[in-house]
């Protein structure tokens, strides 16, 4: 028994080894590596714009539908303001903040992509998990429901949120949490009833202990990595939405510069000036193929055998 | 004996494996998994190989038919099938082997056959494919060698799909199919790893009759004992991915060479030994990771004769000078195991002195547990359809002394997890009573009392499960005492590491997290778990039954340690009988929900027995050549729990009930047969004829 005792003692990494290991899962995968390059580029490009851009956002400076020139690298808008500029601070509302609605303008941290799948990953998975570990009428009642929202054409359900509420960034939330949660809860429903089978799920029922428990405590934490990658899909599903939203005209309010409207502003004079709806598509696009990859490559890595 | 050795040289090996090293990649590196394993085979011959789980006995056989996977390659070494190098063969060259001459049969018959194709179109499909033959004569050579692995009614099997005939009848299947091509070497994963003890029995029965047979040679690959006794002419022991002892079966078990091979005998129980008399000694330390192996000998940390040039030079597969026998060590010659005295920092049991029996704290009275099926049909749907129930618990009456430990036997759905549920609470009972100190106990744990549910706790069948992954161990053990309030806050800590003491654990386990344990000591914190609140009655879900032997011991020695600390009061469920011999006060065997026959342990091994428990105790594996066991064998499967047999429900498959003077009494309830008033049979027989039964087992 000595020789376990000693191994014992031996072997405690410090937190911060242990942070480091996890994250040097990351570096395993090239495509988790390239993902996660994307993502923190354009985080990074937000943060820049919030102190610095090359001219204000809004100001309209130039001369309308610029091609890209030595003073604006992307060209100019129909209004004649900065394309790069606009790109550069239209990272903010999607990655970084979210603008409270009422006087004063109030803002907080986070942009609006992130605070809607921060909503429809708590709904989907308090339904999820309870409808999974109960099981029986809980179960189905919830699925029905859940089934009945997926079934419901996306596009139209945005456009019934918002109709109904207005134009905001806590209406676009709102619109990405409803129509993200019906899947986050399938998810989190099937790892429940897998997790649900283990022996320290009956362990905790021999203990008595509460449904909220086993369900938060005890399934939850398991549940966990699944959920997160599936979360980082999700940012990017929302960041699509966001997009669509805007070019229908109806996403995210002015004054800050939105992707999808920039793209939709930009196609009245396509022929003319091109390259102005390529500058903000390739945005998107960018942005969202980073967050897959990083997730994708994220998932492999977690799932692969580990000495 | 001196025959066999002639016939052994005579004929040049089948399977020749030499210095095989075999290595799989993966992230960061490649670890060997196995190395300098060296074995033949010869015609006529089987070859077990024993190890404990994670030693490379697997691989080696994956190696021998090159189904290592993307990742795995042989890296030195060389296997020669019939003279031929099979190392480095092209994959068409080796595809063309493996239907003719080499054939394998996996663990799982389930999986070996496919469920959507009738026996007969897969088996024909063998021969057609790699003989040219023609339907016609395929369908006769498959209807034959059913025949031959004895399934009764072979046309009939040949029609139906897996899922219609029995486990044991699934691998008999997978048997005769791996048999069609008449192979020269027949590789077999723990075949009978997955079946139940009387259908194990069968199969073993069958293959020790194919290699009388059958000209081929049988690799078998097993991490029991005792099936390897019963199966086997000559066994390889393999520990950490090397072959550490080759010998004749008589001499692995009489003349254990190795000090390894020593140690995983003193580790078994064998049938008939009992706490009080006798002491499992688990082997110190654990198996080193493959790539942690250490220098000099791969046993030198756990070996009890350790000296310094075990740990400067690797020992090489030797012949001991005058037998038959190869073993891996430096010393052999000089070691003498019955001079071994167990090392000091050994833990072992006090052995307890008989004391005098206490109150009963749990009783049962014809506790039953019906689980409602739910039919198809419209009219069930609708709830018209006449109601159906799974009978898995029926008419279950028995006490349970304090500080005793009733141990509950049987085949798998037998209904002895059910009855632990729901004494728990896990399920609620359908009728009967059921008391633990005065409580009742027959509604679920909702419905309980906090302090009832304090009292019962439950240790689990499966190391990886049994503890939350995200957890550490302190966070688990301490769960129990924060929820009932057993221990203030402040103290929780201090109680923990106590309790962990009490598993011989160190305090540094509390903050590791699951993963960073071995499944022994995933199973320990188990136990610590559900003692944390110091429950009086800990009901056990096959505790052991997952680990290794040498661990197995360890963890009896354990509970053992535990009960006489704590005077807690355990039930035991176990499938392998020799371990719940050992472990048990009480005995109760179970067959299709209804308890069959209880007593204390000695009695239920010798007669009067229950003709049930007597085909039970002869299909036991016994890890010892030279015992001699009565062969009983059951017919048929066991009936559906849905649609019980009427009257006693062991009467479809009992091998005595044409002695009765009217066998049609069977149709009717056994009455209760007091042997003593701790001893009960339902049997119709009289006591007169259950005590004229012969004993099963001889020495």
């Amino acid at each position: 028994m000595t020789a376990i005792s000693t191994t014992a003692k031996s072997e405690r990494p410090s937190s911060l080894t242990r942070i480091w290991k996890g994250l040097s899962i990351i570096f395993e995968s090239r495509v988790a590596t390239v993902g996660l390059f994307l993502v923190v580029f354009w985080v990074a490009v937000g943060i820049v714009s919030m102190f610095w851009t090359p001219y204000p956002p809004n100001a309209q400076l130039f001369t309308q539908n610029l091609t890209p020139n030595a003073e604006n690298w992307l060209g100019t808008d129909h209004m004649g303001r900065d394309i790069l500029s606009r790109l550069m601070a239209g990272t903010q509302v999607i990655l970084l903040k979210t603008r409270l609605p009422g006087e004063g303008n109030v803002v907080i941290p986070i942009g609006v992509a992130i605070w809607g799948v921060v909503g429809s990953l708590t709904i989907g998975a308090i339904l999820g998990l309870n409808a999974g570990y109960r099981g029986g009428w809980n179960d189905q009642v919830i699925m029905q429901v859940l089934d009945a929202l997926i079934a419901f054409p996306r596009i139209v359900l945005y456009l019934v949120v918002i109709a109904a509420m207005g134009q905001g960034d806590l209406v676009v939330i709102l619109a990405i949490t409803v129509t993200g949660a019906p899947g986050v809860a399938r998810l989190a429903r099937s790892l429940a009833m897998d997790i649900k089978t283990r022996d320290y799920i009956r362990a905790a029922e021999t203990r008595g202990e509460k449904v909220w428990f086993i369900t938060f405590k005890e399934i939850l934490p398991n549940a966990r990595g699944p959920l997160l990658v599936d979360a980082m899909l999700r940012v990017g599903y929302a960041i699509f939405a966001i997009g669509t939203l805007g070019f229908l005209g109806i996403g995210l309010p002015p004054p800050d510069p939105d992707w999808g409207n920039m793209v939709n502003e930009a196609r009245k004079n396509i022929f003319s000036n091109p390259l102005a709806v390529v500058w903000p598509s390739i945005t998107i696009a960018s942005l969202v193929i980073g967050l897959n990859l990083f997730a994708d490559g994220l998932r492999e890595e977690i799932t692969r055998y580990q000495k | 004996m001196n025959e066999e050795i002639k016939t052994r040289e005579a004929t040049a090996p089948v399977l020749k494996v030499q210095d095989l090293a075999v290595a799989y990649k993966v992230r960061g590196g490649e670890i060997e998994a196995v190395q300098n394993v060296n074995f033949e085979i010869r015609r006529g011959e089987s070859h077990g190989i024993v190890g404990e789980s994670g030693c490379g006995k697997s691989t080696v056989a994956w190696a021998i038919v090159n189904f290592l996977g993307n990742n795995g390659y042989v890296k030195r070494g060389s296997i020669k099938f019939q003279g031929q190098e099979l190392v480095g063969k092209t994959g068409e060259e080796l595809r063309r082997l493996r239907g003719d001459q080499i054939a394998m049969v996996y663990q799982d018959p389930m999986q070996a056959l496919n469920p959507s194709m009738q026996i007969g179109d897969q088996m024909k499909e063998v021969l057609t494919v790699h003989r040219g033959l023609s339907n016609k004569e395929a369908e006769k050579n498959c209807i034959e060698m059913l025949r031959r692995v004895y399934m009764p009614d072979p046309e009939d099997v040949m029609k139906r799909y897996p899922h219609q005939i029995s486990g044991g009848q699934q691998q008999r299947v997978v048997i005769g199919m791996a048999l069609l091509n008449n192979p020269a070497l027949l590789i077999m994963d723990e075949p009978t790893t997955a079946l139940d003890v009387t259908v194990e029995a069968a199969v073993l029965d069958l293959i020790a009759g194919l290699r009388r047979e059958f000209d081929t040679a049988i690799m078998y690959i097993t991490h029991n004992l005792g099936v390897v006794a019963r199966v086997s002419s000559r066994v390889g022991v393999m520990y950490a991915g090397e072959m550490v002892e080759l010998a004749s079966v008589k001499d692995i078990f009489e003349k254990p060479r190795h000090p390894y091979t020593q140690g995983l005998m003193r580790c078994i129980p064998k049938l008939g030994e009992e706490k009080a008399s006798s002491i499992l000694y688990p082997i110190p330390g654990r198996v080193p990771a493959p790539d942690n192996r250490p220098a000099g000998c791969i046993f030198n940390p756990r070996c009890d004769y350790v000296r310094d040039r075990c740990r400067a030079e690797r020992p090489q597969l030797r012949f001991i000078s005058g037998t038959k026998s190869q073993v891996r060590c430096h010393f052999s010659e000089e070691i003498d195991p019955q001079k071994w005295e167990p090392s000091e920092d050994l833990e072992l049991p006090t052995i307890r002195e008989e004391e005098k029996d206490q109150e009963p704290i749990l009783e049962l009275e014809n506790l039953q547990k019906y689980y409602e099926v739910k039919g198809n049909s419209l009219r069930d749907v609708l709830g018209f359809g006449e109601k159906r129930y799974v009978k898995a618990v029926e008419g279950a009456s028995f006490k349970v002394r304090r500080g005793k430990t009733l141990g509950i036997v049987g085949e798998s759905g037998c209904g002895k997890s059910t009855l632990i549920k729901t004494i728990i609470g896990l399920e609620s009972a359908t009728g009967g009573e059921g008391r633990y100190l005065g409580f009742d106990i027959t509604k679920d744990i909702s419905k309980r009392d906090e302090k009832l549910i304090e009292e019962l706790q439950m240790v689990f069948q499966n190391p990886d499960s049994t503890m939350n992954p995200s957890y550490t161990v302190g966070q688990q053990i301490s769960r129990p005492m924060l929820r009932f309030k057993t221990v203030p806050k402040n103290q929780v800590y201090n109680e923990v590491v106590k309790i962990l003491k009490a598993m011989r654990l160190s305090e540094g386990y509390y903050d590791r997290l699951p993963r960073q344990l071995s499944g022994g000591e995933k199973q320990r914190i188990g136990i610590a778990r559900a003692l944390a609140s110091y429950p009086d009655l800990v009901l056990c879900d096959e505790p052991v039954s997952a680990l290794d032997v040498s661990v197995q011991a360890a963890i009896l020695n354990l509970l053992l340690d535990v009960q006489h600390e704590f005077d807690t009061t355990l039930l035991f469920i176990a499938h392998d009988l020799s371990v719940v011999r050992f472990f048990s006060d009480q005995v109760a065997v179970m067959y299709l929900g209804q308890i069959m026959e209880i007593g204390p342990a000695e009695a239920i091994y010798g007669p009067p027995y229950h003709p049930y428990t007597e085909a039970l105790l002869s299909a036991v594996p016994i890890p010892d050549p030279s015992v001699t066991q009565k062969r009983i064998r059951l017919e048929g499967s066991v009936p559906s729990a849905i649609n019980p047999p009427s009257g006693c429900r062991f009467h479809t498959r009992c091998p005595r009930r044409d002695q009765l003077p009217d066998p049609m009494v069977c149709l009717t309830d056994p009455p209760l047969r007091e042997i003593t008033a701790d001893h009960k049979i339902y049997c119709h027989h009289d006591i007169e004829t259950l005590n004229s039964f012969e004993r099963v087992i001889t020495s």
